[in-house]
């Protein structure tokens, strides 16, 4: 057999479909941590000018919000309560409740239900939150909390506000837990059975822990998004900055100052309009912190078995 | 084809076998697609009966139904009885959890739950409330007896699923075994596993016969001689008008007589290798 005759037949061909695609993949991938950097370095930049004004301790742990006073006040605490307590009450409603919605709609719901359900809750993820926030004022805080029940409150209040950001966030909770719950396989729900456990046994024991990373993961979502909502707050939690010590008090969140000082009066340069940056900072790194610590809790409840 | 037949024949079996769990006329419906027809067969107590057939001979799902698994199928229904100790598994007041916990089930791909060893064979005493004095040693058993102990007693707070295919099934029976059941069902458990894990099981098969009935579906009918007491073969019929198939018992004896002397030419032609 002659090999001159088949020298470089092995040789590779130009293939430029395959390199339009790879670098269309390269631009994409590369797209989004350029603008995730950008828009880090956009919240850094200002903020560094807003703490070479206002010490950072003073920033932290002050207690009185007022930088738009004469005697100017930049401690954020306040801003920080009302977000607590915001979010606080969001998850303490929107947890149970998007949990239960998920077992009930992976492990018991007839597949029939399941099909009717499921949409009709992922209707409540599109409702815009602007409706959540009227809601929230008009009927939570002035018809059920002062009306029916009598309530000691102002026109606003952190747990008017708090519910029904848990009412938005439900969806976002019960749709993520219901896909992470139906995708354990069906072969631990037979073994189970198999051993005489019933359903609700199984469902808690067998598949909840086998589902714990997706189920986390539509936790800190819902966080996620209770911590950077805006709208309701502004709207229903009241626009006073002050430190919030009990759920009928009213309180500015982080995100509420944000949109009020954004409102164009503040001078683009000026402290004031620094301090913007500042919080949306310190914001950021919440929500960051809060993303942390659940992945390395579920990485240390994936470890135990 | 020669085929060795199980060392328990003869004189220590019973002609006839004492069904602990038996059919009588048992259908099996999924929807209107009727998957098993008229199935009348009892498995003798401290026996291993085998189901052998081809694929789509409904012998899974009479095995499903014999401890209402297939209540967990939407659509799935049984007509005739199945008794276990004389009652009616599907009797209007009986659960299908305390009939589960006394007929226990292996199935065909190992499924440990994603817990550790240890917590994997407590788990079915701890849902069921049995009373247990000391659940180490009950957990020791249930791995004696499913001839594991030795190869994870060092290991038992580690994740089941660290364990090979072969470990994780015999893990599985152990599981089983742990809730003292009087019966173990068996879908096909070797066919996930090679040869030596295979033939532990086999093993193990013929140490538990002495304390538990078992019924076994296997597509190895190596494997039926070997491990089983009785045989029970079935087929596919399909009906020459409407064309629908469905699962019947073509024969049940002794294994030594199924395949040594089959009375049934449906019998014959597939042990032989002519059909399926």
């Amino acid at each position: 057999m002659t090999t001159t005759a088949f020298r470089g037949q092995l040789e590779g061909r130009p293939r430029p479909a395959e390199a339009a695609v790879r670098l269309l993949f390269r631009v994409a991938a590369a797209a989004t941590v350029v603008i995730t950097i950008g828009i880090v370095l956009a919240l850094v930049i200002p903020s560094i000018g807003f703490f070479a004004e206002v010490p950072i301790v003073e920033f932290l742990f002050g207690t009185r919000w007022a930088p738009r006073f004469a005697d100017a006040s930049f401690g954020v605490l306040p801003l920080v309560t009302a977000t607590l307590w915001t979010t606080l009450i969001a998850l303490l409603f929107a947890v149970p409740l998007g949990l239960g919605a998920a077992v009930l709609l992976s492990e018991y719901a007839h597949w029939r239900v399941r099909k009717v359900l499921k949409p009709v809750l992922e209707v409540l993820a599109g409702i815009p939150t602007v409706v959540y926030g009227y809601f929230a004022v008009q009927f939570i805080q002035a018809t059920v909390l002062k009306d029916w029940l009598q309530l000691q409150t102002g026109s606003f209040s952190v747990l008017a506000a708090g519910f029904v950001m848990g009412v938005m966030i439900i969806p976002t909770i019960a749709s993520i837990s219901e896909d992470a719950l139906s995708a354990v396989p069906n072969a631990l729900r037979q073994g189970s059975a198999a051993l005489g456990a019933n359903r609700m046994q199984t469902t808690l024991r067998v598949i909840f822990p086998a589902a714990i990373s997706g189920i986390v993961a539509a936790v800190i979502l819902g966080v996620s998004r209770a911590v950077g909502e805006t709208m309701i707050v502004a709207l229903a939690a009241g626009q006073q900055a002050r430190l919030v010590a009990g759920p009928l008090e009213a309180g500015q969140t982080m995100t509420a100052f944000i949109a009020q000082a954004a409102l164009g009066d503040s001078v683009v340069g000026s402290l004031e309009y620094d301090t913007l940056f500042a919080v949306g900072l310190l914001l950021f790194i919440i929500t960051l912190a809060v993303n942390f610590v659940s992945i390395s809790i579920v990485r240390r409840v994936r470890k135990a078995y | 084809m020669v085929i060795h037949t199980a060392v328990r024949t003869g004189a220590s079996l019973p002609d006839r076998p004492y069904g602990q769990l038996e059919c009588e006329h048992v259908d099996v419906y999924y929807g209107s697609f009727r998957a098993v027809t008229d199935v009348s067969l009892p498995f003798g107590i401290h026996e291993v009966t085998a189901l052998i057939g081809p694929s789509g001979c409904g012998k899974s799902t009479l095995l499903r139904s014999l401890n209402r698994m297939n209540d967990l199928i939407d659509g799935a229904r049984v007509d005739g009885r199945v008794t276990f100790m004389g009652e009616d598994i599907y009797g209007k007041r009986v659960d299908a959890i305390e009939v589960r916990r006394r007929i226990g089930m292996v199935f065909q791909k190992p499924n440990p739950f994603p817990k550790s060893i240890y917590d994997n064979i407590a788990y079915g005493p701890r849902v069921n409330g049995m009373r247990v004095d000391d659940m180490g040693d009950l957990v020791e058993e249930a791995l004696t007896k499913a001839a594991l102990w030795d190869e994870v007693k060092d290991k038992l707070k580690q994740s089941a699923l660290g364990l090979s295919g072969g470990q994780q099934q015999r893990l599985c029976i152990a599981r089983t075994i742990a809730v003292k059941p009087d019966v173990i069902l068996m879908d096909e458990p070797c066919s996930a596993l090679d040869p030596i894990a295979t033939a532990k099981i086999e093993d193990l098969m013929h140490e538990l016969r002495d304390e538990y009935t078992i019924v076994i579906v296997t597509h190895n009918m190596q494997q039926a001689a070997r491990v089983a007491d009785r045989t029970a073969f079935f087929t596919a019929q399909v009906d020459e008008t409407s064309g629908d198939r469905t699962g019947v018992l073509v024969e049940f004896g002794k294994t030594a007589q199924i395949f040594e002397n089959p009375q049934d030419q449906r019998t014959e032609d597939y042990i032989s290798g002519r059909f399926g």
